[in-house]
């Protein structure tokens, strides 16, 4: 029992002060496995791998795993639902908050500059993706020859996936299935 | 009753769906609540990362809690959240239990290289539709412009240039009166 209450805490913890998305998580993670010795620098390793090839937040994902490795399915739930908490609380209240002043000038003003930071910092992720998926860093390092640097199948699939996006715009979920398929028969 | 049910099952499957984390899920949240349901616009879209991102916790938990809470409430708020975090329980329980070298995997790692182009192309859609609604004149074009050059190059946290933002368009904008 103790071990699952610790669970909680240690999950809370991590969701109250974790902000700026899943990976912000990962220090959190590192300070627990070395509080705790519920698992290592290594299990986390492979954690992290795993919650960013399943779907789902990546730090809910990690949240779970933790989780279901100190005490199995009750832990995976507990673990969540700790993670997960102070945010919900948190955006609770500001809901009701931003509901009583969305008229408000000042308020107005504020989202007013929010929102293209906001577009920046989602276009910001969208650059690093791009990143470790079009582009080959490690070649980069050893070589001059551009031509080296891009990861051409990718970068091909991309003109094409953007081409379909456009003129179809068929639901997001059909193009990941696809993107998915194409990956595994082009050995991407 | 029955809308909490269906809320949890929505954001339960968009959970099944997301890969990548939470900017991934804009482009699915743009087609299920902005284009087919009407229920929130692109400019609250970008109001709801702009907060989930200076807020702790994850960015999709906090946005799924926001759009659920604005449709029924607390308890829709809830619902959502809890639709949303349960396919990861069960996934993961699954892959923790029985397949543990998931991501050596060589048929997962094709498949997910794929995937991550797939989310290339649909975060840089959804970003042209979100930047209509967030970009209405030359100062949030360079708001824009110097806070997306900042985030590629450094390292700071998304949490100060979102504070930034936010004192920035206090002062910039509120004594001319935003225009919505």
């Amino acid at each position: 029992m103790n071990i699952l209450i610790r669970l909680f805490y240690e999950f809370f913890k991590t969701g109250l002060f974790a902000a700026g998305g899943g990976l912000a998580t990962i220090p959190f993670l590192y300070d627990i496995a070395d509080k705790t010795g519920w698992f290592t620098n290594g299990d986390l390793a492979d954690m992290i791998a795993i919650s960013e090839s399943t779907p789902g937040a990546i730090g809910v994902n990690m949240a779970s795993y933790v989780g279901f490795t100190v005490y199995g399915i009750i832990g995976c739930i507990i673990a969540t639902l700790g993670l997960i908490l102070p945010s919900v609380v948190i955006i609770l209240i500001i809901s009701k908050v931003l509901d009583k002043f969305k008229d408000n000038e000042k308020v107005k003003a504020v989202f007013y500059g929010l929102r293209p930071a906001s577009v920046a910092l989602v276009s910001a992720a969208g650059i690093e993706v791009v990143k470790i998926t079009l582009i080959r860093l490690d070649i980069i390092a050893k070589s001059n020859n551009i031509l080296l640097w891009f990861n051409w199948k990718s970068v091909l699939f991309t003109f094409l996936l953007y081409y379909l996006v456009k003129k179809f715009n068929w639901h997001p979920v059909f193009y990941i299935l696809l993107s998915g398929i194409v990956g595994i028969l082009f050995a991407f | 009753m029955k809308e909490l049910c269906s809320l949890f099952m929505l954001f339960f499957r968009l959970g099944a769906v997301t890969f990548g984390g939470g900017y991934a899920m804009l482009p699915l949240l743009q087609r299920e609540l902005v284009e087919k349901r009407g229920w929130v616009t692109d400019s609250e879209l970008a109001d709801y990362y702009a907060i989930g991102q200076c807020t702790p916790g994850v960015i999709s938990v906090n946005t799924a809690t926001f759009v659920g809470n604005k449709r029924k409430g607390i308890a829709g708020g809830i619902a959502a959240t809890l639709g949303f975090v349960t396919p990861s329980i069960i996934i993961i329980s699954i892959i923790a239990a029985f397949v543990r070298n998931f991501a050596d995997l060589a048929v997962v790692q094709h498949a997910f290289s794929g995937i991550r182009v797939c989310v290339c192309v649909l975060i840089l859609v959804a970003v042209q539709k979100l930047l209509k609604s967030a970009i209405v004149d030359m100062k949030t074009w360079i708001l824009f412009g110097v806070i997306f050059i900042l985030a590629v190059l450094t390292d700071i946290s998304p949490v100060w240039f979102v504070l930034g933002a936010g004192f920035i368009g206090l002062l910039v904008f509120s004594k001319k009166g935003a225009q919505q």
